[in-house]
C-alpha cells in the first residue's frame, strides 16, 4: 500500500523490540468478541491511484458542474470566479498539511493569515472584532444568537422571515434548548415589520440583508428598535461580495455579523467546506466563540501572532465555554484571504459593481417575458421572479433542457403558499451574455 | 563531514560563529521577514483585472456603501510573494514527523485533493437540481455505506461539520430519543480524561456534567461509573481508545450498565483510527460516535480546519438523525429536507447547518478508502499501533510512562516524572523538539496525567523516521537529566520566531490591524 513505509522486516523487528510476539497481543485490552476478521467488511479491497482517480471521475461526470451549463442558482452559494493564484497558494504543503496553530513558533504562516483575515472580516462587516472562522454562515448564525442570548441574559430571538430557512432551521436546533426562537412571518420582496415583535424578553433579532429572496433589507431602524428595548441586532449576510458594493452591516447598526464567506475565494463544493465569517463589537469580545488570533512580541521583542483568549473556550474552559467549537474553517478563511488580498479595496468594489449591474441586465430582460415578475425592488446579485405557475416543476423542465434556471423557493420554504410559484436568480461575473440568453429563451419557450 | 560529488571533503572554512551576525534586510537565507499585507498594499492597485461598470442607486434600496472598506491593494506577484513567504514559517505534516497526540497527523495524498476539484463535485451547487447532482448524492451514499460498515453500525448522520460538531449532534439525538420517550435526563457523565470538547458540547446540548474519575492505570472506573447511573443520566461520553491512547477494557459491561439505567452510550470517535478494519463500534454497543475524517481518513488538517463529523448512530438513534436525510428511490437519489416528507418511522431532531454537508471533505475521504481498501485500513490502523508501541518501548527507560507496562494503541502517552529536579518542565522540552526540527507532542493532556507528553507517530513514518525521532527524544531527556540546560533554557533557539509572549497577547487583545496605529515612517 503507497501511503505505509513500513515493510514486513520493519514490523518485524519492531515487534521484537516492543516484546510482542504478534499484531494481536498489541490489542490484547480489547474483548476478544470485539476483534472481526477482515471478511466481515463488505468492501473493496486497496487500489492503486489510477483505478481510484478513474471511478470518482465517472461518479463526478454524473453530476452537471456549473460551469457546464447556463446556470443562475445562489440562495447562499454563489459561483464566483476564485483565481488560480487562490488554489495554489492554499495548496502549499505548509498551508494544507499543518494544524491548528498551538506552537506559535512554528505556526506564523498560519497566525498572520489569520490575523489579515480577522482585519479584513472586520473591515468588510463594519465591526470592531472579527474571529479566526466557524464552519459556516448557518452555524456562525447560531453561534451569534447563543452569544446574545449570553450577552443579554434573555431568551428569545426573533429570527427575520427573510433569513434564509437553513439557517433558521440551524438556529431553532440549538438556540431553542438555551431559549426560544420565534419566526417573523415570510413576506417575499417586502420587509416584515420585525421592529414590532421586540419585546423586554428579547435577546436578539435576527435579519438577512440582501435577505433570501434577494432584498436588501435597511437594518438602521431595526438596530434602533432592537437597542431601545436592550435587545442585539444580528446582521446575516450570505453573499460576502455583497459588502463591496452595499453599507456595511456595522455601520448600520449590527451588534453581531454572521456571514458566509463561500464565495470569496471558495468553490461551491456542494455545499462545504464553506468559512463561517463572524465579527462583533469589542465589547463583546469576551463572549465570543471560536478561535481569536492577537498580535504580541517573541523573546527578541519581535512582532509575532498567537491564539488568544483561549479561556474562552472548550479546551481550556470545557463546560463553561463560550462555545464547543475546535477544528474550523481554517484553510477555506485562508483562501478567502488570499482571493481578498488579490481583490483589494478596488477588485471588490469593482466586482460588486459588476455583479450588480449584471443582474440588473437580466432582472429587466426577464421582466419583459410575458407572465414574469420581478418581485424585488432592491437587490446585489440575485432576485427573485415570480412565474405564472410553480417554480419548481419548471428548473426540472429546464434542467432537462440543460438551463439551471435557479433555486425554486418552495425548496427551502416547501410549506409556504407565497412561495410556490417563486424563483430565485442569481447573476455573478460568471455569468456570460450567451446564459442569459438561454435562461430567456427557455423560460419564454416555458411559459408560452 | 558530508562529500561533494567529486569525493572531496567539504568544509565549513573558517566561517565561525555566525548565529550573532545580524543582516542588513533582517532576514536570514531562506527565511524572510514579512509585513502584514496592510502594510505593503497601496491604494489603486489591485491582483484581480475587472471591468469597470456603471451602477446607478436605483435597485440598492438606499444602502449603497458610502465610505472606504479599507483594503489594500496588490498586484497579484506581490500577493503570492506575501503568502509563500508566509507558508515557509509553518510547519507540516509534508515536511516532518508532526506527532501531535490525539490530533492524527498523518499523510495527505495529493490524489485527494485532485479528486475533490473535479468541477462534478467542486463546481457543483448545494441546490442545484435534483436530477444534475446524482453523482454526488451517490457518493455521499457509498461513504455512508464505508462508514456504517466500518462501524458496524445502521445509520449515519453525514451533515455534521467537524468533531465538535458531529458530537452535538450525536448528543441531540440522545436528546430527542430521551424526549421521545417522555423522559428527563439532565445529566451527562464524562470521564476526566475527557477531549474539552466533550464538557462543551454536553453543556451546550442543554445536559449538565458529570465527571468520572479515571484509574490509576489510565482506564476509566467502570464501578465509579455504574454508581453514578441513575433515571436521571442521560447517558456518557466515553473516548475508546481512550485520551491515555488505551482501550478501555471493561468497554461493553460500562455500555451494558448505561443501558440497563435507560441511557445511552456516547463515543468520542476521534481514536477511531486505532481501531479501524479490527474493532466494529457496533460492537462494543455505541449508540452514536462521530469520525473526524481529517483524523481517521486524512482530510488535511489546513492549519485548523475545515474538518467533517459525520455520526453513526444505533437503531436506537438512527430514527432522530438530523435532516436532511438522504433516500433512494426508483429515480434515483433524494434528499428529504421538508418534514412533511419523510420516511416512516423518522423523526429529526432538526438540522445541523445549511446544506449537506462537507461534500468536499467526502470526496477526499472516499479517495482514501477507495486507495486504502479494507486491508489497507486495517493495516493503517496497526501500523499506527505498532509505531506508537515501539516508540513506547523505545523511550520509557529514559523518559517516564504512567501506563508503560502495558501496551498502547496509536499513542503513547508519557509524563514529566523523569524531569523532576531538572529544572526542566514539559514545555522546555517541547520547545526543545523545534530546535531539533520536530513538532512538539501534544502536551499537558490528557489532564490526568502530570505534565502529559502525548506522542502519536501515525502509520506515516517509516521505521528510519521512527529511530531518528527516538534518538533526539532520548538525547534531549538524557541532556535534561544531565543538567545540561542550555538547550532548554529558552528554547526554541532556531524558528521563525522565540518563544511569544501570550500573557501579553491576552492582557492587552490587539486582535486587528489597524491604520491609525501605524507609525508614520513604516510606508
Amino acid at each position: 500500500m503507497r501511503y505505509l513505509p513500513l515493510t514486513p522486516d520493519d514490523r518485524k523487528s519492531m515487534l521484537a523490540k516492543i516484546g510482542a510476539p504478534d499484531m494481536d497481543a498489541l490489542f490484547r485490552d480489547v474483548p476478544r468478541a470485539a476483534v472481526v476478521p477482515l471478511s466481515v467488511f463488505d468492501l473493496p479491497d486497496t487500489q492503486g491511484e489510477l483505478a481510484v482517480d478513474r471511478a470518482l471521475t465517472k461518479i463526478a461526470a454524473r453530476n452537471v458542474a456549473a460551469g457546464a451549463a447556463p446556470f443562475f442558482c445562489g440562495a447562499g452559494a454563489y459561483r464566483h470566479h476564485v483565481p488560480s493564484a487562490v488554489d495554489h497558494l492554499i495548496q502549499r504543503s505548509e498551508f494544507l498539511t499543518s494544524y491548528t496553530p498551538y506552537q506559535p513558533e512554528i505556526a506564523q504562516g498560519t497566525l498572520q493569515t489569520l490575523f489579515e483575515f480577522q482585519t479584513q472580516v472586520a473591515l468588510l462587516t463594519g465591526m470592531e472584532v472579527a474571529n479566526a472562522s466557524l464552519y459556516d454562515g448557518s452555524t456562525a448564525t447560531a453561534e451569534a444568537v447563543l452569544m446574545a442570548q449570553r450577552v443579554t441574559r434573555r431568551p428569545k430571538a426573533i429570527l427575520s422571515g427573510g433569513l434564509h430557512p437553513h439557517y433558521a432551521e440551524t438556529v431553532e436546533t440549538v438556540a431553542a434548548l438555551s431559549g426560544v426562537v420565534t419566526r417573523a412571518p415570510v413576506t417575499p420582496g417586502k420587509a416584515e415589520d420585525i421592529a414590532a415583535l421586540i419585546d423586554d424578553e428579547t435577546a436578539c433579532v435576527v435579519v438577512q440583508s440582501p435577505d433570501v429572496f434577494g432584498l436588501i433589507r435597511n437594518l438602521r431602524p431595526i438596530a434602533q428598535a432592537a437597542h431601545a428595548k436592550g435587545a442585539l441586532l444580528i446582521a446575516v449576510v450570505t453573499e460576502a461580495v455583497s459588502l463591496g458594493l452595499l453599507e456595511s452591516p456595522g455601520a448600520q447598526g449590527a451588534d453581531i455579523v454572521a456571514c458566509e464567506g463561500q464565495s470569496i475565494g471558495n468553490g461551491l463544493n456542494f455545499g462545504g467546506p464553506y468559512v463561517g465569517l463572524f465579527a462583533a463589537r469589542e465589547k463583546f469580545l469576551r463572549q465570543m466563540p471560536g478561535r481569536l488570533c492577537g498580535e504580541t512580541a517573541d523573546a527578541d521583542g519581535q512582532r509575532g501572532f498567537v491564539l488568544t483568549l483561549s479561556t474562552r473556550e472548550q479546551h481550556i474552559r470545557r463546560e463553561k465555554a463560550t462555545s464547543n467549537i475546535c477544528t474550523n474553517s481554517g484553510l477555506c478563511a485562508l483562501a478567502f484571504t488570499i482571493h481578498l488580498s488579490l481583490l483589494g479595496e478596488e477588485g471588490l468594489t469593482r466586482l460588486a459593481r459588476l455583479n450588480h449591474a449584471r443582474a440588473c441586465e437580466l432582472a429587466d430582460r426577464l421582466a419583459r417575458v410575458p407572465g414574469v415578475q420581478v418581485i424585488t425592488d432592491s437587490f446585489f446579485n440575485e432576485f427573485t421572479l415570480k412565474l405564472p405557475r410553480p417554480a419548481a416543476p419548471l428548473v426540472d423542465a429546464l434542467a432537462a433542457k440543460g438551463v439551471i434556471a435557479g433555486v425554486p423557493a418552495s425548496r427551502l420554504l416547501p410549506h409556504e403558499a407565497s412561495a410556490r410559484d417563486l424563483l430565485i436568480v442569481a447573476v455573478t461575473e460568471t455569468t456570460t451574455d450567451e446564459d442569459f440568453d438561454a435562461l430567456e429563451a427557455a423560460l419564454k419557450g416555458a411559459l408560452s | 563531514m558530508s562529500m561533494n560529488n567529486q569525493g572531496r571533503p567539504t568544509s565549513a572554512g573558517n566561517a565561525g560563529n555566525t548565529s550573532e551576525l545580524a543582516t542588513i534586510s533582517g532576514d536570514r537565507g531562506l527565511h524572510h521577514e514579512e509585513r502584514l499585507i496592510f502594510e505593503i498594499g497601496r491604494a489603486g492597485m489591485t491582483g484581480v483585472d475587472l471591468p469597470e461598470s456603471q451602477v446607478t442607486d436605483a435597485r440598492l434600496g438606499g444602502m449603497r456603501r458610502r465610505g472606504e472598506i479599507g483594503l489594500p491593494g496588490l498586484s497579484e506577484p506581490e500577493v503570492i510573494r506575501h503568502y509563500v513567504r508566509l507558508s515557509r514559517m509553518n510547519y507540516a505534516i509534508d515536511a516532518g514527523l508532526y506527532p501531535l497526540g490525539s490530533c492524527t497527523m498523518k499523510h495527505n495524498p495529493r490524489l485527494n485533493e485532485k479528486m475533490a476539484r473535479l468541477p462534478g463535485f467542486g463546481d457543483l451547487h448545494p441546490l442545484a437540481p435534483r436530477s444534475t447532482t446524482q453523482g454526488a448524492l451517490a457518493l455521499i451514499s457509498e461513504l455512508m455505506r464505508w462508514l456504517t460498515t466500518l462501524t458496524g453500525m445502521p445509520a449515519v448522520a453525514m451533515s455534521p461539520k467537524a468533531g465538535a460538531h458531529g458530537e452535538l449532534c450525536g448528543l441531540l439525538a440522545i436528546r430527542a430519543a430521551i424526549e421521545a420517550r417522555g423522559e428527563k435526563r439532565p445529566r451527562i457523565l464524562v470521564p476526566e480524561s475527557a477531549h474539552g470538547t466533550n464538557p462543551a458540547t454536553a453543556a451546550l446540548a442543554g445536559f449538565t456534567v458529570d465527571q468520572v474519575p479515571a484509574k490509576p492505570n489510565g482506564h476509566v472506573d467502570a464501578e465509579a461509573l455504574k454508581v453514578k447511573l441513575g433515571p436521571d443520566v442521560a447517558g456518557i461520553m466515553l473516548t475508546n481508545p481512550n485520551t491515555c491512547g488505551l482501550f478501555e477494557p471493561d468497554i461493553i459491561a460500562m455500555a451494558e450498565a448505561v443501558h440497563k439505567a435507560g441511557g445511552y452510550f456516547y463515543c468520542d470517535g476521534a481514536n477511531f483510527n486505532a481501531i479501524a478494519g479490527r474493532v466494529r463500534p457496533g460492537d462494543l454497543g455505541i449508540d452514536a460516535m462521530h469520525i473526524n475524517l481529517h483524523k481517521t481518513f486524512s482530510t488535511p488538517h489546513g492549519g485548523g480546519g475545515p474538518g467533517a463529523g459525520p455520526v453513526v448512530l444505533s437503531e436506537r438513534l438512527a430514527p432522530f438523525a438530523p435532516l436532511p436525510l438522504l433516500v433512494a428511490d426508483k429515480d434515483g437519489f433524494r434528499l428529504v429536507e421538508d418534514r412533511a416528507e419523510l420516511p416512516a418511522g423518522a423523526k429529526p431532531f432538526g438540522r445541523m447547518s445549511a446544506f449537506h454537508g462537507q461534500m468536499g471533505m467526502f470526496v477526499r475521504a472516499l479517495a482514501y478508502m477507495l486507495s486504502h481498501g479494507r486491508d489497507g485500513v486495517r493495516q493503517a490502523s496497526e501500523d499506527a499501533v505498532l509505531s506508537a508501541n515501539y516508540i513506547l518501548a523505545s523511550l520509557k527507560d529514559i523518559m517516564s510512562a504512567p501506563f508503560g507496562d502495558g501496551p498502547c494503541m496509536h499513542e503513547a502517552l508519557f509524563d514529566d516524572t523523569f524531569l523532576e529536579g531538572t529544572g526542566v518542565t514539559t514545555l522546555d522540552f517541547a520547545k526543545a523538539m523545534i530546535d531539533e526540527g520536530y513538532h512538539p507532542m501534544t502536551m499537558y493532556f490528557p489532564l490526568v496525567v502530570h505534565g502529559a507528553m502525548l506522542i502519536e507517530p501515525t502509520e506515516s513514518e517509516s521505521k528510519e523516521s521512527l529511530d531518528r525521532f527516538i534518538t533526539v527524544l532520548r538525547g534531549l531527556a538524557e541532556d535534561a537529566k544531565a543538567g545540561r540546560k542550555a538547550r532548554f533554557d529558552g528554547a526554541p533557539h532556531f524558528a521563525p520566531r522565540r518563544r511569544l509572549d501570550e500573557t501579553a497577547a491576552a492582557r492587552k487583545p490587539v486582535l486587528r490591524w489597524r491604520r491609525e496605529t501605524m507609525p508614520e515612517a513604516a510606508e
